[in-house]
């Protein structure tokens, strides 16, 4: 009963790492069909954020929930118009623009702070279930996973922001009659998603240790939830999340993590072939 | 016919005479003559370290030719090359510790890799799956490998007698023999040999190749695969052929990496190396297989410079050159530095207007994907350009 | 007097196609001899080009058959229906841009015949067409008539019993309409045809029988005079009631 509780809260807490490593990448590809390889890398600057601001003094869910997800959306904004823009339409180039600016970054980061691997411990200690001791913070990542799919949601859906951001992808000639201006609608956007991505750097950062590589670890899963959960912005997150967290965290527990990481490669491959077009390609269809 | 050809003045826009050449023989010709010198002369001119210097760039070339085959002629966008290229060198060196004998691990390490891509490719291919997933399928399988034999350290991760090293990897790896006698291994100047060899062997096979119907129809699928499936070709099919065949190339450009350093690790199959290929390639010139090869040579003069002094990071340097040949020198160093070249003969020999000089700059496809991407290429306002047909 | 009956070339039954909510493509029951030339009209939407998409693979149905020659094609890959028989020009021109225009025909071409057979069969379906002065152009950067002619002499190279052309005359000057309507009908000796079209003149110069279309359903079939003076043609087309 106690191993059973276990189960079932990392399993929770393997979809809400799923979903909040890739909600900002969901916004980006999403809204946007931006590939951004270097998604990890922001992740990595919103740890760095956090460590460094702990560092020098500040409280840490200030530094973890403010002063992560407002730098790096402002180094989003920054790479956004000076060269994200000239990419638009070029999926591809697209793709290998972002790849070169994650070496970048990680070239500039390990130059400026080193490569050995800086840590926060996981605050709030543990709590028992039977003999069985739990990290408390495991249920922090699963709540803040949770408040995060409703505001997402709230904000696309119910804020005038959230329309008119839906209403300028779709078509920005519109927008432009109805006299909005795309690019600051794409300039918010991708500084949405980025400040999203370095929100999870900071929030794992206790959980995985802060190294300039550790993006590499995230990328490829955020890839696979996002592309899985179909077009879909907040459904597919949340459906995909939940399917690739589940049989990630089974084989690990069946097996070894890499096992995990294994099967939810495969897993995706296989969903992929079944449903080409995603999860919320064919159920869930119109929510958003 | 009765009715007259309308625009019977206008001028057909034909490919440029440098377009023309890189498609005919002689380009061939010219490159495998370029090949043979430096196959015969290096190793009177270059001393021993130069020599294991130039082999180690010629075993990458071949890597990079292979990659460069598969996405600039066939439009496969793989991010992860560099799992086939680990797997040949892994396959050799567990092949070789058990087996002794050289020729069958050399053999092995093309055929696994190629097997492994077959499955790898029924799956994606025959689940038509797109470009993007593609890319982010392969970048995540080397990355799984990575994962995977990083952590294979204990001494239960043991393949026969070939132990499987985790992140040690496997060292002292036994080099390649004359076949049938295992005392006749091969020499610093023979690996040289060999590795130029192989990667002119490989050029031309691949030329030839994209000159009869089967690589002709692979071209096809990358510009057009509506188009090649309604003439009657399963697309499928030849890009599952095509991923595989640049999967047995860099297989055995793995078997002989492996055989280079005498010494294989996971790092071969993780990012940085990944990323290396693409930016070869890219650096180069998709769409030629040359390109691939003097790309290749540059990056890696560059960063064994680079690696040499400590002030600048690596990473730093190769994702700047990456940022910046994708923003502003897409097509690569050959193919620009080629039309460079026929401008500037152009201009010496005073300006008579030719609509061929017109043509060459699209010529060569600017698109780094498959064709219906491609018109996203032309509509730089929106994220999200689509193209749709009335019913 | 007996007619003898021969399979058709082609024959639908009861065709339909779902897309989501939109029924694309209504109980059609279509039918094609051998070197027949039949003329697809309707308004935007009707459903034709979904129809062509079917016949050649690209479509799946929802239900219904499509014969070709007696053999059931409805859901095979792409690639098959053409390896059986079947040509297609497509509403908007799918060729290999990046290639010249001799590639593209020799490629058709080189399916069904051998290396030195396809040099002939190219040189001979450019110089039917009038494109062989432009042999080396690159097609993506004709003028979109000339691509409609290389497209013509694409489907043509391959030499299938069944040619579909969606849209053909679309964009042309009259001249080149004019042309367009000469090859076809040049081709009909030999290939049955089933081309979609706007401009009725064009049609009356080239088609005995027309099939008209409207939100997926056949409603009409008939010589082109008759379908032009149907009440029922007229009302959907102008928006006149039939009284």
């Amino acid at each position: 009963m106690d191993l059973a509780v276990i189960v079932l809260i990392q399993v929770l807490y393997a979809i809400a790492s799923l979903v909040v490593v890739s909600a900002g990448l969901a916004v980006v590809f999403g809204m946007m069909k931006v590939i951004n390889l270097a998604h990890g890398e922001f992740m990595m600057l919103g740890a760095y954020a956090a460590i460094e601001s702990v560092r020098i003094g500040v409280n840490l869910w200030v530094a973890m929930l403010i002063v992560a997800p407002v730098s790096v959306a402002a180094i989003g904004v920054l790479l956004e118009r000076v060269f994200i823009r000239r990419l638009y339409g070029r999926m591809i180039d697209t793709m290998l623009a972002t790849w070169g600016l994650s070496l970048l970054l990680i070239g500039i980061v390990t130059s400026i702070m080193g490569n050995t691997t800086a840590g926060i411990s996981a605050p709030l200690g543990n709590f028992s279930v039977g003999a069985y001791s739990v990290s408390s913070y495991t249920l922090v990542i699963i709540a803040v996973a949770i408040v995060l799919a409703i505001a997402l949601r709230w904000v696309l859906l119910h804020t005038s922001l959230g329309l008119i951001a839906r209403g300028t992808m779709q078509n920005p000639q519109m927008a432009n009659a109805l006299g909005i201006n795309p690019s600051l609608v794409y300039s918010a956007t991708f500084a949405l998603g980025a400040a999203l991505s370095g929100l999870a750097g900071a929030l794992l950062a206790p959980m995985t240790g802060v190294v300039p590589t550790m993006g590499g670890a995230f990328v490829a899963k955020a890839f696979i939830t996002v592309i899985g959960g179909g077009p879909a912005i907040v459904a597919g997150l949340i459906s995909s999340s939940a399917l690739f967290g589940a049989i990630s965290q089974l084989a690990t527990f069946a097996m070894t993590p890499v096992f995990g990481e294994v099967a939810l490669l495969a897993g995706a491959i296989v969903m992929l072939r079944l449903l080409p077009q995603g999860i919320t390609g064919r159920f869930f269809k119109g929510a958003l | 016919m009765s009715t007259p050809l309308p625009d019977r003045h206008a001028s057909i826009p034909v490919p440029g005479a440098l377009e023309r050449f890189a498609h005919s023989w002689k380009s061939a010709a010219l490159t495998l003559a370029v090949g043979v010198v430096l196959l015969v002369a290096l190793p009177f001119a270059l001393d021993d370290f130069a020599l294991v210097q130039a082999t180690v760039y010629a075993v990458m070339a071949l890597l990079a030719v292979s990659l460069g085959f598969v996405w600039g002629f066939g439009g496969i966008l793989c991010f992860g090359q560099s799992a086939f290229f680990g797997l040949g060198a892994y396959t050799y060196a567990i092949a070789v510790t058990n087996l002794g004998d050289s020729t069958v691990p050399l053999l092995l390490s093309i055929v696994l890799p190629a097997a492994f891509a077959a499955v790898l490719g029924y799956l994606i291919f025959y689940g038509r799956l797109s470009d993007v997933y593609m890319g982010v399928i392969t970048l995540t399988v080397t990355l799984i490998l990575f994962n995977v034999v990083n952590s294979t350290a204990g001494p239960e991760w043991t393949i026969g007698k070939a132990p499987l090293g985790g992140f040690n990897g496997i060292p002292n790896i036994a080099p390649l023999n004359m076949p049938g006698n295992v005392d006749d291994v091969i020499g610093p100047r023979g690996m040289f040999e060999l590795s130029v060899g192989a990667l002119l062997a490989v050029y031309l096979l691949l030329r030839a190749l994209l000159a009869v119907k089967l690589g002709r129809v692979i071209v096809a699928c990358k510009e057009n695969e509506q188009r090649v499936a309604l003439l009657g070709y399963d697309s499928r099919a030849h890009k599952l052929f095509a991923f595989v065949l640049a999967a047995a190339i860099a297989g055995l450009a793995g078997c002989l990496f492996a055989n280079w350093g005498a010494f294989t690790s996971p790092t071969i199959f993780g990012l940085a190396q990944s990323a290396q290929i693409i930016i070869w390639v890219i650096v180069g010139g998709l769409g030629t297989l040359v390109g691939p090869i003097v790309g290749c040579v540059a990056i890696q003069w560059l960063t064994t410079q680079i690696g040499t002094q400590q002030a600048i990071n690596s990473n730093l340097v190769l994702g700047a050159i990456l940022v910046v040949f994708v923003l502003m020198v897409p097509k690569g160093i050959v193919p620009s530095a080629g039309q460079l070249g026929v401008r500037m003969l152009k201009a010496l020999r005073g300006g008579r207007r030719d609509v061929a000089a017109v043509s060459t700059q699209a010529a060569v496809p600017r698109t780094r994907s498959a064709a219906p991407a491609a018109d996203h290429e032309a509509s730089h306002s929106a994220p999200n350009a689509s193209h749709e047909e009335t019913a | 007097m007996t007619t003898q009956q021969l399979t058709p070339l082609l024959e639908t039954r009861d065709l339909n196609v779902r897309f989501g909510g939109v029924h694309a493509t209504r109980d059609v029951n279509f039918t094609l001899a051998e070197a027949e030339l039949r003329c697809v009209i309707g308004p935007n939407g009707a459903g034709k080009s979904t129809f062509f998409k079917l016949l050649t693979g690209q479509v799946r149905p929802t239900s219904g058959q499509i014969l070709f020659r007696g053999k059931d094609i409805a859901g095979m890959q792409p690639h098959e229906p053409a390896r059986l028989g079947i040509g297609i020009k497509t509403q908007v021109p799918s060729l290999f841009n990046g290639l010249s225009v001799w590639e593209n025909v020799w490629l058709a071409a080189r399916r069904t015949n051998t290396s030195t057979q396809s040099e002939r069969v190219t040189r001979e379906v450019l110089e039917r067409v009038g494109m062989i002065a432009y042999r080396d152009a690159l097609v993506g950067l004709l003028a979109h008539g000339q691509r409609q002619w290389v497209e013509l002499a694409v489907v043509i190279a391959a030499d299938p019993p069944l040619i579909l052309l969606d849209e053909p005359a679309a964009g042309m000057s009259d001249a080149e309409v004019a042309r367009t309507a000469e090859l076809i009908l040049e081709i009909n000796r030999r290939h049955a045809l089933v081309v979609v079209e706007h401009d009725m003149s064009f049609i009356r110069k080239i088609a005995k029988t027309v099939t008209v279309l409207h939100q997926g359903a056949v409603i009409r079939e008939g010589t082109p005079e008759r379908i032009m003076s149907d009440p029922l043609v007229q009302q959907i087309y102008l928006g006149k009631k039939p009284h």
